[in-house]
């Protein structure tokens, strides 16, 4: 299997990746609106405000859509698989795949609690994946 | 007749469709510009604008020989050429070029002379969308209807019609991929591709093009043939990646594209005869029929189920909103970027010589999705003089 498909962060989005190697969901929110956004930016999307912070996030939300590949891309292994939208606690939506949970539409309901479950891929990169809250 | 008022005096689309692994990307896009220049019944010389997606402008020109004083390369997926016409309007009214041509050609399924799906590592789908196993369009564009159909209390079986009735239109058209019947039960049955879309819920994959020649309504009368002019137009963009979609039940895109169309035109949705809607996927027509505003959110799947998007059937009539009657991206012919081919079948049944033409059909509404919900434009067409 080829190794899978990493991102490469830019220096307006390191301290995501940071944040996901040292085990915390880092959000933006803005100072002048409270905004929460992502992905990131060094600006307010919702004001245009350069006044904003990085901040550590609950790293819980809901299941809110998916579809399961039934052909997985080749870096991705050979059972078909999960791609999912969790929308935030404090309001963004973020692609993840769904861990700990059998990928079929009977386990995956929508607006089910899920956590975040940080999968070390790299000394650099750690993906912010998604378990069941109750997992 | 309106001033500044444009219209389109060449359309026609490749000579072959389908397979053609004997033509490239840029061969595809040559020979629909022939045949639409040979339609209106001029020379590369007579041709001072070019607008296409895929390849560059300039790559376009130089292959055809002509040197315009417009050139518009806006890339922003398959409604792309909506947004050609939009501009081309705009530039022929504003004094930039008098005669415009827009191309489009893929090599969608022989790939022959054409790069592949995939972003840089480093861009923000690369980061936030790639390593978590998208895969092109079927897995990426389907991902906002399972909310979708929670929300309206919907099932994956309500979008089977959608594909089920645009077989019916294909099957009256000669050029369409697939013409047998379709039965919502083998629509169900297909393979799985991304749960819960079967293959049969997915576009075509196909090679081919088309092109449009766009000019000035005071000059289209004096072309071989019929004008059809451009009463509105709209165009959006949203975002690039579809889990930042505002809203998973409907396209911020379509909403901005289609109501600046309708606005520009003056007209109601009572008016429109005829109406294409993208359909790279069997839920596109739902979002568009609610985001245009011909059906109220969550109706879309009764609306066609009731088959008032139908060809006549059975001795009965067809319905009041005849609905990619070229048999759309599931059933007619799918290269990447389809927007062209709406708009060719827009412009066939406004001219009056579509296989399966709506009688006395007047306007047209074409409306096309780029990316994954993110771009939309929005074209109004009329056989009548503004
Ligand atoms: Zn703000």
């Amino acid at each position: 299997m080829p190794p899978r498909m990493l991102p490469e962060p830019t220096p307006e989005t390191r301290h995501f990746w940071d944040g996901c190697r040292d085990g915390e969901l880092r959000l933006q929110r803005c100072t002048a609106c409270a905004e929460s956004y992502f992905p990131p930016r060094p600006f307010c999307p919702k004001c245009g405000s350069r006044d904003v912070e990085v901040y550590k996030a609950s790293g819980t939300g809901v299941l809110w859509s998916y579809v399961i590949n039934q052909r997985p891309r080749p870096d991705m292994g050979t059972e078909p698989y999960a791609i999912a939208v969790v929308k935030l606690a404090e309001g963004p939506t973020m692609m993840t795949n769904i861990v700990d949970c059998p990928q079929t539409p009977e386990a995956l309901q929508l607006d089910m609690p899920l956590k975040v479950a940080f999968a070390k891929q790299s000394d650099e990169i750690t993906l912010p994946l998604f378990a069941p809250a109750g997992a | 007749m309106k001033p500044k008022s444009v219209a389109v005096v060449g359309a026609a689309e490749t000579t072959k469709m389908g397979k053609i692994p004997d033509v490239s990307v840029i061969g595809l896009h040559a020979d629909a510009a022939l045949n639409a220049m040979a339609d209106a019944g001029l020379k590369p010389s007579d041709i001072d604008g070019v607008a296409t997606a895929g390849i560059s402008p300039v790559e376009l020109a130089h292959y055809l020989g002509i040197t315009p004083t417009y050139a518009d390369g806006t890339s922003v997926g398959g409604c792309s050429f909506m947004l050609h016409v939009r501009h081309a309007a705009a530039a022929i009214n504003a004094g930039l070029a008098t005669t415009i041509l827009i191309t489009h050609g893929e090599s969608g399924r022989s790939r022959v002379g054409s790069s592949g799906f995939g972003r840089a590592p480093s861009s923000l789908m690369g980061q936030f969308e790639m390593p978590y196993g998208v895969a092109g369009p079927p897995t990426m564009f389907t991902i906002p209807v399972l909310r979708y159909l929670k929300t309206y209390g919907l099932k994956p079986e309500d979008m089977a019609p959608v594909a089920t009735i645009q077989r019916e239109w294909a099957a009256k058209n000669p050029r369409a991929s697939f013409k047998d019947p379709l039965s919502v039960d083998d629509v169900m049955n297909a393979d799985m591709i991304a749960w819960p879309f079967t293959k049969l819920m997915c576009c075509l994959v196909t090679d081919g093009g088309g092109a449009l020649i766009l000019t000035s309504a005071e000059r289209a009368k004096d072309f071989p043939q019929k004008p059809v002019y451009v009463l509105g137009t709209g165009e959006s963009v949203e975002t690039p990646m579809v889990s930042q979609m505002e809203d998973f039940t409907s396209s911020k895109a379509f909403r901005v594209s289609g109501k600046k169309a309708f606005e520009t035109a003056g007209i109601g949705h009572a008016d429109i005869d005829h109406l294409m809607i993208y359909d790279a996927f069997a839920h596109l027509p739902l979002y568009g029929l609610e985001d245009l505003g011909f059906c109220k959110p969550g109706e879309a799947a009764g609306f066609i189920r009731e088959r008032n998007t139908a060809p006549p059937k059975d001795g009965k009539g067809g319905g009041r909103l005849p609905l990619n009657t070229n048999g759309g991206g599931l059933s007619y012919m799918h290269s990447g970027m389809y927007g062209m081919y709406a708009l060719q079948e827009s412009v066939r049944q406004m001219r009056g010589i579509a296989p399966a033409q709506v009688d006395g059909a007047k306007i047209s509404v074409c409306h096309g999705v780029g990316g994954m919900f993110a771009a939309s434009g929005t074209i109004i067409f009329s056989n009548d003089a503004p």
